[in-house]
């Protein structure tokens, strides 16, 4: 009995420490590469290069602004649907979920494909000016962050009796502006928020989408760099990798449960 | 649509409905209809109607049959090996890696740390994920260049290239197992210890729990997450894109190629392609949900 446990332990030690290792040596890596710019010093020249180049600013910021916006369009056009669906017409749901399972089964590459296949000729010809391809892409990305979103919205209106909270806000004179920003959306507050989160991680870094509405995205950007230099990208990797982690960091403090699990799991590969 | 008034919530099954009162139930569910038709239904039913077209706007099969052409055949032959094989091996690493993790031995602190970092590593991928590799495994990546001046042994005299088929997969492991990890967890902190004091109280080892209790309980899930791991490489384009430069014909790579300009100078077998990974997919998503249903009933 004794020896099985220490072998028990043994082969669990074992995948663990495979586990970190592999974890933890691509970001050893990348991390030793940037700090060797100079020769024979370790410096953070890379970084500083990285960073004093303006298209970096503006490659990034646009990806900013492109994750808020889909963040807000994605809550607007997902929490009242989702909403009324589970108030009004709960025989929806299973179309909804065929809906929202849709984007696992067509990937980025298809979805571009698809959408330059419509909207870049007559009669929708969109991606013309800088505004429509613009609002295209956004359109893409809610596409990639309904999965997760509706799901995790989804989920906290089953936990928390919509019927009976809207109920009792409708018998005491409440409007419904009133009803889903006073009381619907503060109970989804942690939902939302990891799903925004994961949406900015999965936006900023994205790339098929937009390198083929050819916007000046921070993905394409990084993968130019990627083209040209050498320990600049492995910084700005790192950045990246950062501002995944605290992304993921903030969602697993927010929903230290079970429930919010489900809602990890995005995509954008 | 904040103006109306909301109607009151009844049981569908109580009251039939005046026609007012559904058009103002449906009218709340459009703009997200109208969304989903714009952008998910309309981009990929154009993908099937084109596969049926040839340059000239005509009717045929010959996109179709011309998948099978060997060129095209072997994008996807590629793209499913490297799908089935990172499934299967991140299958089973993040299988034993979430076994270990919650295994009581473990100390507690690691769960969440491990927990948190499968978040973000199967979220971490594309172009940082490409070079992150370069920066381990390429030719002057750090472990390449420890092992060859400290241990003496050159990986890339030995033949291994990072460019290459394993060299992609050792990549998108490094966002399938810790997806595994996240998916089966939970599954199995839903494996009852009751069921394993019972088994063991009636005589059973240790191999024999899992053959006959443990792995038929996991065995939906276990397979369902690795059909969700095959779909995650299958449908990857940015990491091999910035990995291999497009030097792996990949199904995904070439219909990047067919995007950035008409390479296979017929329009329709694109989207031809295009259809064939839908298909994919579809059988493959399909079987999971269908696994992933019948997992359900034993872990709740």
């Amino acid at each position: 009995m004794k020896r099985t446990a220490v072998w028990n332990s043994i082969w669990n030690w074992f995948w663990l420490v495979l586990g970190i290792l592999y974890f933890m040596l691509p970001l050893l890596s990348t991390l030793i590469f940037s700090l060797q710019k100079r020769r024979n010093e370790i410096s953070l020249a890379a970084y500083q290069s990285a960073f004093a180049d303006p298209e970096f600013l503006h490659t990034f910021s646009f990806s900013l602004e492109l994750a808020v916006l889909t963040i807000i369009f994605a809550i607007l056009l997902i929490v009242p649907t989702a909403f009324w669906v589970h108030l009004y017409l709960p025989r929806l749901r299973p179309v909804m979920e065929l809906l929202t399972l849709l984007p696992f089964v067509i990937p980025a590459i298809i979805l571009v494909f698809g959408i330059i296949g419509i909207y870049s000729r007559p009669p929708l010809l969109l991606t013309v000016n800088k505004a429509t391809t613009t609002g295209l892409l956004v359109a893409g990305y809610i596409v990639l962050s309904l999965p997760y979103l509706y799901r995790s919205v989804d989920l906290g209106l089953r936990a928390m009796d919509v019927r009976n909270l809207t109920e009792a806000a409708q018998s005491l004179g409440a409007s419904w502006p009133r009803i889903l920003f006073r009381i619907i959306l503060p109970n989804l507050r942690t939902a939302l928020l990891s799903g925004a989160l994961l949406t900015l991680a999965i936006v900023v870094g994205e790339v098929t989408l937009a390198t083929f509405l050819g916007l000046p995205a921070f993905g394409p950007y990084l993968f130019l760099v990627g083209q040209h230099l050498a320990y600049e990208p492995a910084a700005l990797s790192l950045v990246s990798f950062g501002l995944t982690w605290a992304a993921m960091g903030i969602i697993s403090l927010l929903t230290s449960g079970v429930t919010g699990r489900q809602a990890q799991i995005g995509g954008g590969h | 649509m904040a103006e109306q008034a909301m109607p009151a919530i009844i049981d569908q099954k109580q009251v039939t409905e005046s026609p007012l009162r559904r058009v103002v139930i449906w009218a709340g569910v459009m703009p997200f209809l109208l969304f989903a038709l714009l952008f998910m239904l309309l981009p990929s039913s154009s993908l099937f109607v084109k596969s049926f077209l040839d340059n000239e706007g005509n009717f045929t099969f010959n996109n179709l049959i011309e998948l099978f052409r060997p060129d095209i055949f072997r994008t996807f032959v590629l793209s499913i090996q490297i799908s089935a094989a990172t499934a299967i091996l991140g299958g089973l690493f993040g299988f034993f890696l979430a076994y270990a993790m919650i295994s009581p031995g473990t100390p507690r602190f690691l769960r969440p740390l491990l927990t948190t970092f499968s978040g973000v590593a199967s979220n971490f991928a594309g172009v940082p994920l490409a070079f992150a590799f370069v920066a381990t495994l390429g030719r002057t990546g750090f472990i390449s260049a420890f092992l060859r001046n400290v241990l003496h042994i050159d990986i890339y005299a030995a033949g291994f290239n990072l460019y290459s088929f394993l060299g992609l997969s050792l990549t998108y492991l490094y966002f399938q197992f810790p997806l595994m990890v996240l998916v089966m967890a939970p599954a199995l902190e839903g494996l009852k210890q009751e069921w394993r004091e019972a088994s063991e109280n009636l005589g059973a080892t240790g191999i024999q729990y899992w053959r006959f209790i443990g792995l038929p309980i996991l065995l939906p899930s276990l397979l369902g997450t690795m059909l969700l791991l095959f779909g995650n490489a299958f449908g990857a384009y940015a990491t091999a894109y910035a990995l291999t430069g497009g030097n792996l014909p990949l199904v995904t790579i070439a219909i990047g190629a067919q995007i950035r300009g008409d390479v296979l100078h017929n329009v329709g077998l694109g989207n031809a392609m295009a259809l064939g990974m839908v298909i994919v997919m579809v059988v493959c998503i399909g079987a999971y949900s269908l696994l992933q249903r019948r997992a359900e009933r034993w872990l709740r």
